[in-house]
């Protein structure tokens, strides 16, 4: 199959992009996106080109390196799966295809398709992790957790922090990605000393790089891990908790 | 390579916790649901009672008398009413004011928007529009004010009596269709904000996902059937 692509050319973040043309020919249908983008690169190398710049690594849809706005839409238009798990298959013969990086403040174009999320891990560094003892893993029958929160809590812990939540939202929110982080920790046993904390701590360095959530769902719609809103709603809940809960900490320490 | 890596958007300073919980977004966004929820129990004991047009003038007039006289002789003429008054006054501008802050917000978050365009394919015509709908309806609203409670945009306005002046308002068509199209714009928003207040409240879980829709479209139709039905009814000849 042929396809008619238009992708974004950026040299780095101090500089303008624009978007470039390219036809490819002799795509196969079973190619995953990435291979096809693969497949220009190798044809403007020999033809003494820039390649295109695009993060990957597993490609198998659990690493959360790809990432890329296709036609509008964050990992283009297969729900429930990552850039590298779309296959040429889901486009017609001779489509055109229009390639764009995240967009995000904190989201600066590293170069091409490629930014740089580390305000993600701003975020993580705020709250996403227990207090734990070092040494071997303790026995994991210790803990008796109820079958329906070990699969909540999983299904928050899914996010691979790709950054296609903050890509869809109309306001550049990252409140999907935190809500996950949060609810995967405050859920469980292991992550109940920090909680509060954990959740104000996080929301407050979510909104120092984000915009913020007006429920229009479409984070749910591009996450590839499906991840669902019910999680920020678990976030909003244990934030306003946590404006009474902190107090009370802060008054019996006198 | 240089790395050019996020810098915060703002710095925070120690506020007493109900003005720094309403500095944060997701703060600002309980006090929107909130709000919301008394602007929503306004909205419908407003047309509820404003209903009472179809009983004829004498029940309509008794319900305004009735209004400025709630609590009889215990609390002094209109305290109540304009006790209700000051609380919805202070729900608008709260509400008004944690929309045009977070809007702000959320425009400083991406400055650079999609060169190639965006494709939705979650957010619904009523979710995109709530800033719209809700500026509208605010004008709606100063308008509504002017032409039933002040009586200055209404020539043949007689005080302290509602129903001649609902019916002199009505019978303008013009001033008609702005009624029934600013309500129709007023259930858009109230089709979203009913649904998402409990989101924001952090009030869902899935069990009662299903039922918000079906409560938010409830609401929002409930509204406009009985804001509508006035205008149209005065248009008609049903009320005169």
């Amino acid at each position: 199959m042929r396809v008619h692509l238009k992708i974004w050319r950026q040299k780095n973040a101090r500089t303008e992009g624009a978007f470039a043309e390219y036809d490819l020919d002799n795509v196969s249908h079973e190619m995953s996106f990435l291979e096809m983008l693969d497949v220009l690169n190798e044809q403007l190398i020999s033809g003494g080109q820039e390649p295109v710049a695009f993060d990957s690594d597993c490609r198998e849809g659990i690493c959360g390196m790809c990432g890329v706005m296709i036609n509008g839409e964050a990992h283009g238009p297969q729900r429930g799966t990552a850039t590298c798990q779309l296959h040429m298959r889901k486009f017609s013969d001779g489509a055109h295809i229009t390639v764009e990086p995240w967009r995000s403040r904190s989201f600066p174009v590293n170069k091409d398709l490629s930014v740089d999320r580390s305000a993600l891990d701003r975020i993580i560094e705020a709250g996403g992790y227990i207090t734990a003892p070092t040494g071997s893993a303790p026995e994991a029958n210790l803990i008796p957790v109820p079958k329906e929160v070990s699969d909540a809590a999983f299904d928050a812990a899914a996010c691979i922090g790709c950054g296609a939540c903050v890509a869809a939202c109309p306001n550049g929110a990252a409140n999907l990605f935190t809500a996950a982080k949060i609810a995967h920790l405050n859920l469980l046993p292991q992550g109940q000393p920090e909680r509060w904390s954990r959740v104000v701590r996080m929301v407050e360095t979510m909104e120092d790089h984000f915009g913020s959530c007006t429920n229009y769902g479409e984070c749910q719609a591009a996450c590839p891990k499906e991840i669902s809103i019910d999680y920020i709603a678990y976030m909003n809940r244990d934030f306003v908790k946590a404006q009474l809960k902190n107090r009370r900490l802060i008054a019996q320490r006198g | 390579m240089t790395s050019a890596t996020s810098t915060p958007v703002r710095t925070r300073r120690n506020l007493p916790w109900p003005i720094a919980f309403y500095q944060t977004a997701v703060g600002k966004k309980w006090v929107m649901a909130v709000t919301g929820i008394i602007l929503l129990g306004f909205v419908l004991v407003h047309m509820v009672g404003n209903l009472k047009m179809y009983l004829g003038e004498t029940d309509l007039n008794k319900y305004g008398v009735a209004l400025r006289e709630i609590g009889g002789d215990l609390v002094p003429h209109t305290s109540i009413l304009w006790a209700v008054r000051s609380l919805l006054i202070l729900a608008f501008v709260l509400h008004i004011h944690a929309a045009a802050t977070l809007t702000a917000m959320n425009r400083k978050a991406r400055p650079v928007g999609y060169k190639g365009g965006r494709h939705y394919v979650a957010a619904n015509y009523a979710a995109r529009t709530m800033r719209m709908t809700g500026v509208i309806v605010l004008l709606y609203l100063l308008f509504h004010l002017m032409d039933l409670t002040w009586g200055n945009a209404n020539p043949n306005f007689v005080h302290g009596e509602p129903y001649h002046n609902v019916v002199e308002s009505f019978s303008r068509a013009p001033v008609a269709v702005v009624y029934i199209i600013a309500n129709i714009l007023l259930g858009i928003h109230i089709y979203h904000g009913a649904w998402s207040m409990f989101q924001s409240l952090g009030w869902n879980n899935p069990r009662i996902n299903a039922a918000r829709r079906w409560f938010a479209t409830a609401f929002a139709a409930l509204i406009v059937i009985g804001n509508v039905s006035m205008p149209i009814a005065v248009l008609a000849g049903v009320v005169s």
